[in-house]
């Protein structure tokens, strides 16, 4: 082979010296907050970032110290993809440990509330719980998923290693500082998007070198044409930069302060908000999770994708459609009501490209449907698309009006939510990794498949009581608030409806430590197999060369 | 038998879209554009989007920190403060919340979940003690409440110092702060405490309608409490629904 062939050291080049100067950057600025910051909050926080920084200066002082970056021309680069498997493992467990909390905090209030920490009072920690879930788990699942699918099917190594990884570590940062900023009390208190506005910032910065180095991967591509996966996780990674960056536009109270004021006010704010809000759901947690579909389940059971066609329609009709359905987090608000109907009109339109996906993702199981009886990871995948179903049945039917009159403010969104987060994403991700651990780290399979299927019936359940109980909690709750009795007045105090949910909220809570026993099992096999205790394993994995195959 | 034409689309498709990144990206760019172009957008320029009521002014500087502090607890996580306009809320919370009501609302609090009541309308709904009380204990004034306690906001100074430069920076976003109003902020959370203060009158004139009182009960510190208090019984105040036509067709939306 030519000399391109050899492994490469990167040197001191551009992108070493761009990170250098952001680190710098981001030091000088710590230090001027944690000394002159207006407000405490921000002084305190400060010197956490300010550790970030500085302990990205020794790394680029100990990596390019030694030369660069290592580069392998002829091989896929898997580091970056196996570290984001070990984040994203960490990072579900402790979102759902939070979960769990938050859970229980509802259950049995007098018993989990603390005078003396009101960091951990349930106002701060319910968006630790849902940014850790979303964005600390899932995002890492889609970065790492990314890096990988989009290396094998454009038969090319990732378009720049310094990039992934300041990607990786990166977006660690950004999780970090969001979490302890919430903790804290920093927050925007806009719903999924409470990072303030320096960590919208950082996040920016580091979803920008994403979409880059996955553009220029594209670009450089051995294959003559871009995989389905891809057009999902491109969607994805580009819708997120756009929402991210108008839903956060503010007005920082100081440059050295961690307050800042949203750019839209009342009714106009409601409806960016919920632009982005439902768009995270439909390009974070969708778009995202189906580019894993679309790669994984054809690769596991060793089958084509059912339909190229519907791949084409159901693509771009979901991207298309799923824009428009954010005001249907709104009925009956002060937003106009044409505003309202377009937004039920399109959630509900919204149903027939999600179902195009679910069928194009089931379907791709022809001739080998048996696979649902022997291999536990094809039984979580199927499963989790069949969630998908579900959830995206329930939620036009949750769009419309009179339902929504009935179900918005009440636990039933909630449950809604979760069918959709544990059942789907949830499944998706726990499959991916257990396929892509044995391909990444080069073992037979996953140690032990009686675990996985113990992790797949343990969750299950874990599922079925959350969703159940949500369900019976958020009707029951909806129809008590409007409740009459026979004289014409309400029925119901609003405290007695808050005191018949306890039943449920335990139930709930019970669910949510099944799901979170079945994850600490995952992590369990994960780390036997990982650490290369596989000898004798049912879950026979086929292995996947780390080398670069020349394109046919 | 003739040759099976490929329908032009999949051959677009494939031909270009799949074969070029940049267009890839563009054509998905423009696709989850127009959404949001013709939802949001109008939202700004449509005159009958916001109603136009008397009333609605910009929080005082006592009740602006006192929102700070709401948002800082995440409250809005399980109180809404959107009333719709359905029989048994207006009936348990009062009227319907307008789009008027939250236009200096930055950002809204409209709130996704009542896992405890509105709070759209809670000014003047308890007085100052029973918030006291329900804020050190709620189960001590509700015995089947599963609030958290927030004892701590009465022993915790406020931090007044910041509140000239988040004065300033809603008036850079167009709220109606005037430079006297910024010059004053730190003088008018003293004076909103005190009723007996020198500027009663001209903070009264600067924010008409405020409650002026020490919410807090406690007159030897400016606490969080004092502020959250202050906020909590502006909330839903400003319009007097007694000479507001709401069925009056300019009302409607």
């Amino acid at each position: 082979m030519s000399a391109l062939a050899q492994p490469k050291r990167s040197g001191f080049d551009t992108s070493a010296m761009a990170m250098t100067a952001v680190c710098l950057l981001g030091l000088v600025w710590s230090i001027l907050a944690a000394a002159n910051g207006a407000d405490a909050a921000m002084r305190t926080q400060s010197w956490l970032i300010g550790a970030g920084f500085l302990f990205g200066l020794l790394a680029i002082v100990g990596i390019y110290g030694e030369g660069g970056v290592k580069t392998e021309p002829t091989e896929y680069n898997e580091s970056v993809v196996k570290a984001g498997a070990i984040a994203s493992m960490f990072w579900g467990v402790v979102g759902i440990l939070v979960g769990v909390v938050i859970a229980a905090q509802l259950a049995f209030p007098a018993l989990l509330s603390w005078d003396a920490f009101p960091q951990l009072n349930f106002g701060r920690l319910r968006p630790l719980h849902t940014s850790g879930v979303i964005f600390a788990f899932g995002g890492n699942v889609l970065i790492a998923t990314s890096f990988y699918v989009v290396q094998r099917t454009c038969r090319t190594r990732i378009a720049s290693d310094a990039g992934a990884w300041f990607v990786f570590w990166g977006y660690q940062f950004f999780i970090v500082i969001a979490a302890t900023g919430y903790l804290l009390g920093i927050t925007q208190s806009k719903e999924y998007a409470e990072p303030e506005w320096y960590a919208d910032i950082w996040l920016t910065l580091v979803w920008v070198v994403y979409l880059l180095v996955f553009l220029v991967t594209l670009a450089k591509r051995k294959e003559p044409h871009i995989y389905v996966a891809n057009w999902f996780y491109l969607a994805f990674i580009v819708t997120i930069a756009m929402l991210h960056v108008i839903n956060n536009l503010a007005m920082p109270a100081s440059l050295l302060g961690s307050r800042s004021y949203s750019a839209f006010a009342g009714v106009q704010d409601a409806l960016t908000q919920w632009w982005y809000g439902h768009n995270a759901v439909g390009f974070f947690l969708t778009a995202g999770f189906l580019a894993i579909m679309y790669y994984f389940i054809p690769k596991r059971v060793d089958r084509p994708v059912y339909s190229y066609r519907l791949s084409i329609i159901h693509f771009w009709s979901l991207i298309f459609i799923y824009i428009w359905a954010g005001p249907h987090h709104l009925h009956y608000t002060a937003l106009p009501e044409w505003a309202q109907t377009l937004g039920m009109t399109f959630s509900i339109m919204l149903w027939m490209p999600s179902w195009g996906g679910m069928i194009n993702g089931l379907m791709t199981l022809s001739g080998a449907w048996d696979r649902l009886r022997t291999d536990p990871v094809v039984r979580m995948l199927v499963i989790s698309v069949a969630f998908y179903g579900m959830s995206t049945f329930e939620g036009p039917v949750m769009s419309i009006r009179a339902v929504n009159s009935l179900s918005h403010y009440t636990d039933w969104t909630i449950g809604h939510v979760h069918s959709g987060a544990l059942g789907w994403v949830g499944f998706i991700s726990f499959g991916a990794l257990y396929c892509m651990i044995p391909w990444l780290w080069k073992r037979k399979g996953m140690y032990s498949r009686a675990l996985i299927e113990w992790h797949f019936w343990v969750a299950t359940l874990g599922i079925l009581l959350y969703i159940t109980s949500m369900w019976v909690s958020g009707i029951m709750q909806g129809l008590m608030w409007r409740a009459y009795n026979s004289l014409g007045f309400l029925e119901y105090s609003f405290v007695e409806t808050v005191e018949a949910m306890q039943p449920y909220y335990i139930i709930r809570m019970l669910g949510g430590v099944l799901y979170l026993a079945g994850a600490l099992l995952m992590a369990w096999n994960v780390y036997k197999t990982i650490k290369g205790d596989v000898r004798h394993t049912e879950d026979v994995a086929q292995p996947q060369s780390h080398k670069i195959q020349p394109a046919e | 038998m003739a040759k099976k034409r490929e329908n032009p689309v999949w051959g677009w498709h494939k031909k270009v879209l799949e074969k070029n990144s940049i267009v890839l990206t563009v054509g998905i760019l423009g696709t989850v554009a127009i959404g949001g172009l013709v939802e949001i957008a109008p939202l700004f320029y449509l005159d009958t989007t916001i109603e136009e009521v008397e009333g609605v002014r910009p929080y005082s500087p006592l009740a602006l920190m006192g929102r700070d502090v709401y948002i800082r607890e995440g409250c809005y996580n399980c109180h809404s403060q959107m009333i719709r306009p359905l029989r048994d809320e207006v009936e348990r919370y009062g009227h319907y919340s307008l789009a008027a009501e939250s236009m200096y609302d930055r950002p809204f609090q409209w709130g996704s979940k009542r896992t405890g009541p509105d709070l759209a309308r809670v000014g003047g709904k308890y007085s100052d003690e029973w918030h006291r009380d329900h804020m050190r204990d709620p189960r001590s004034v509700v015995p089947q409440s599963i609030m958290p306690p927030y004892a701590q906001l009465e022993n915790t100074p406020l931090e007044v110092e910041v509140v000239e430069g988040r004065m300033r920076a809603l008036a850079r976003l167009g709220v109606p702060y005037t430079d006297e109003m910024i010059a004053n902020a730190v003088n008018d959370i003293e004076t909103q405490l005190d009723p007996y203060a020198s500027d009663y009158d001209n903070f009264l004139a600067r924010y008409p309608g405020a409650p002026v009182r020490d919410f807090d009960g406690n007159p030897d510190m400016v606490s969080e409490l004092d502020a959250l208090i202050a906020y909590l019984q502006i909330l839903g105040t400003m319009v007097d629904f007694s000479t507001y036509e709401a069925s009056a067709d300019e009302n409607l939306r």
